[in-house]
């Protein structure tokens, strides 16, 4: 390739981070990736000139970098975000997918959207509140969902004197919280996203701080070791039969890898059904691979003919999932409606379609202590709770903080066919 | 030994994941195919993820009748090398039909006719699931569009009440005569696309090259000139050097000078821009929701 201006082969070698934002409403969460996206170049000038335009026709007296990311009209006239807007940007170092979510409770949903494939959430707190209930709850998502790396941001330093002790006190009371949560790395940044103090470049006016910029964090957080390459799982997604001449007895399982490595001539079981052949080839549009890991969508072809469609799994036959139709799980809750104890849901996991009832509500949580409720709990929209289900066909997962593709489901209102219940499967 | 997609790998492999999704969830999907790069990226894709086998779902062409003609020429000789069906709806059938009225005037434009007749090709065809390829990068209500994205039975989408998208975990249920848009390249941006076509020697209409065309400005857009757009008195037509960044509508497609005339060097033009490519799309220049509001009434 051409070394222009821009160098091709480094751009394609590039690794992805895909991260969110979280915290309370006005926390600042559409400002700071407004301002990261400005102070890294990535704003295009017709964008700028657009949202400058508008900032000038609502009286603002800068531009409002939120506005890059708060582009439906209802949030433009309400100034909040409701939906997830995604956004991209590379810098020489990585290429990232940013999801800016919605702070408001009504809208904690489409926080958990955002934040279900993240690698990192920036957690934005205001200084001047501190850790407040939103702050708790979308740090206890952003746990859940399996989130190794959160970047906790203290904004709007500069409407605090920039003050060290402001600063000190928010972090030491989120540490306090965050003990009980599974992230284990957390970083602590003072900011103001208005005026771009420690995004992409240091502050001046806060020369007491010894850490890094957040651009710097995020280009250099380690995230390769986040993806599972032990346990092989391959859910089968779709079959491939050509019905012609030339591929007369042609049958290959399409699908991409969940986690773990697979290669030709490897022995595997073919769940649920539990028959063992091995492995033909692994092909991509007709080229022969050597092996496959995930996140690969590839073909898989075996030696045998067995009956095989989707929703099954083929996996190394001396490493298997867990496979059972009881399961141990915490809910985060989106439906209108309260989720229904022996209520009855659709279900997906992997590639699988199946239904399920809600045998029993252990607890829900509280989302300031962290304490569980057991007391009959009645688990709302944006609760948190503690289920055990029975599944109509079994499953074969394995517990989410190992696996977050077969270690996760969804729940679906049969009635309303919309999505109401994120699914976290517990061992 | 590293077990690491590259970025670009990582998008090809979600967006064959989502078209393979598109076809296990729906029974009768279709591609829209605009004769633009997003949408050549999609069939593309879809022939991957189906190879040796066909692709199992007919192109749908949404035509205003104001084409290019490169691009008609393109979409024709790619429906037979790749050997699909394709399906052409046509706008001013739509008009004929009394379905809709034209615009008129100088900026006279038929992308929202388009809709109408978008909506009665699903109905006819009875697609439930139509595969685009906008991205979100592209433009600020796009940016907050699903994988999958719901449609109820007005064609309508709702951008405040949006189902929750968890995970790879696609909901794909919904109720007789509504329908899904599914965006398998949803987090390509258009430099990625470029990388692609580059990375995959795909060819591509040669209006994305740079040629000379006899343009004149308006509103601040390029516009080629062409029979299906009338000129203001005042407007000066004059031969440039220049090509396309998106390709759509003629009469609402903008050119951009431009010498780049292979994939390397539009990737090094596309690195270095400062605009959007959509900023030559007078479409979107009528307000500041257009998109937004054309998508809920039902447009791609
Ligand atoms: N003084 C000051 N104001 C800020 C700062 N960051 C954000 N703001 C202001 O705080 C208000 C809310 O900012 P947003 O970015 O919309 O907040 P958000 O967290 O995205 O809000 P939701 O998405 O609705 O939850 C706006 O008026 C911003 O201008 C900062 O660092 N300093
Ligand atoms: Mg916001």
């Amino acid at each position: 390739m051409t070394q222009g201006i821009f160098d091709s082969n480094s751009y394609m070698n590039m690794e992805l981070l895909r991260f969110t934002t979280a915290g309370s409403v006005d926390d600042g969460k559409s400002t700071l990736i407004g301002r990261l996206l400005y102070d890294s170049k990535s704003i295009f000038e017709d964008q700028y000139e657009n949202i400058k335009a508008t900032s000038e026709r609502r009286g603002e007296n800068f531009v409002n970098l939120a506005l890059l990311t708060d582009g439906l009209r209802a949030e433009r006239e309400q100034g909040i975000t409701i939906d997830v807007a995604y956004r991209y940007f590379s810098t020489p170092k990585r290429k990232f997918i940013i999801a800016d979510t919605p702070g408001h409770i009504q809208y904690t949903r489409n926080m958990v959207t955002g934040a279900s494939t993240a690698n990192l959430a920036i957690i934005l707190i205001d200084a001047r509140n501190g850790v407040v209930e939103q702050t708790r709850r979308h740090s206890l998502i952003a746990s859940l969902l399996g989130i190794q790396h959160l970047a906790v941001c203290i904004n709007k330093m500069d409407l605090v004197d920039y003050s060290k002790e402001v600063f000190d006190n928010i972090v030491r009371d989120y540490r306090e919280f965050a003990s009980r949560l599974q992230a284990k790395d957390i970083q602590f940044i003072p900011i103001s996203a208005l005026n771009g103090d420690n995004v992409v470049s240091r502050s001046n006016n806060m020369p007491w701080f010894e850490g890094v910029t957040l651009l710097y964090l995020l280009e250099t957080v380690y995230i390769a070791g986040d993806i599972n390459h032990i346990d092989a799982r391959f859910p089968v997604q779709y079959v491939i039969r050509p019905y012609n001449d030339e591929f007369h007895d042609y049958r290959g399982y399409a699908g991409r890898l969940s986690s773990g490595v697979l290669r030709p001539g490897d022995k595997v079981s073919i769940l649920p059904s539990g028959f063992t052949t091995n492995i033909k080839a692994i092909e991509f549009d007709g080229k022969q691979l050597t092996e496959a890991y995930a996140p690969m969508s590839v073909t898989v072809l075996l030696e045998d003919d067995i009956d095989i469609s989707r929703g099954d799994m083929i996996v190394r036959e001396n490493n298997q999932p867990h496979i059972s139709q009881d399961l141990e799980v915490m809910v985060c809750w989106m439906g209108d409606k309260p989720l229904q104890k022996n209520g009855k849901y659709a279900i997906k996991h992997t590639t699988k379609d199946a239904r399920c009832v809600v045998k029993d509500i252990k607890y829900k949580l509280d989302i300031s202590t962290l304490h569980r409720i057991t007391d009959n709990p009645e688990i709302n929209m944006n609760d948190i709770g503690r289920i055990t289900v029975r599944t109509t066909a079994p499953l074969l997962y394995d517990a989410y903080t190992k696996n977050r593709e077969t270690g996760a489901f969804i729940m679906i209102d049969e009635g309303t066919n919309v999505t109401v219940g994120a699914c976290i499967i517990l061992d | 030994m590293s077990f690491t997609l590259n970025h670009l790998k990582s998008l090809e492999s979600e967006a064959i994941y989502v078209i393979r999704e598109a076809a296990a969830q729906f029974q009768n999907p279709a591609i829209l195919f605009s004769g633009g790069k997003d949408s050549i990226a999609v069939t593309y894709l879809a022939r991957k993820a189906f190879y040796p086998a066909p692709i199992p779902f007919p192109l749908l062409h949404i035509d205003t009748g104001n084409n290019f003609q490169e691009t008609l020429d393109y979409r024709d000789k790619l429906v037979s090398k790749l050997d699909v069906r394709l399906i052409v709806a046509s706008v001013q059938d739509s008009i004929n039909q009394h379905r809709v009225t034209e615009e008129k005037g100088y900026n006279a434009s038929r992308i929202r006719l388009q809709t109408t007749t978008l909506l009665d090709a699903i109905e006819k065809y009875k697609f439930d699931c139509c595969l685009g390829g906008a991205r979100r990068d592209e433009e600020k209500a796009r940016a907050k569009e699903r994988f999958f994205s719901h449609r109820d039975e007005f064609g309508q989408w709702d951008p405040k009440n949006q189902r929750p998208e968890l995970w790879n975990l696609f909901n794909g249920r919904m109720n007789v005569g509504e329908n899904f848009r599914v965006f398998p390249i949803s987090n390509w941006t258009e430099l990625d696309v470029w990388q692609y076509m580059g990375m995959e020697k795909i060819e591509l209409p040669s209006l994305y090259f740079s040629h000379r065309r006899r343009v004149f400005e308006r509103d601040g857009v390029l516009l080629a000139e062409s029979p299906f757009i009338p000129m203001k008195p005042n407007e000066v037509v004059e031969e440039q050097t220049v090509r396309f960044r998106t390709i759509g509508d003629i009469t609402s497609t903008g050119a951009t000078f431009s010498e780049a005339s292979t994939v390397d060097e539009i990737i090094n033009e596309v690195a270095a821009t400062r605009v959007t490519e959509r900023g030559g799309r007078a479409d979107d220049k009528r307000s500041e929701t257009s998109m937004e509001d054309r998508k809920k009434e039902g447009y791609f």
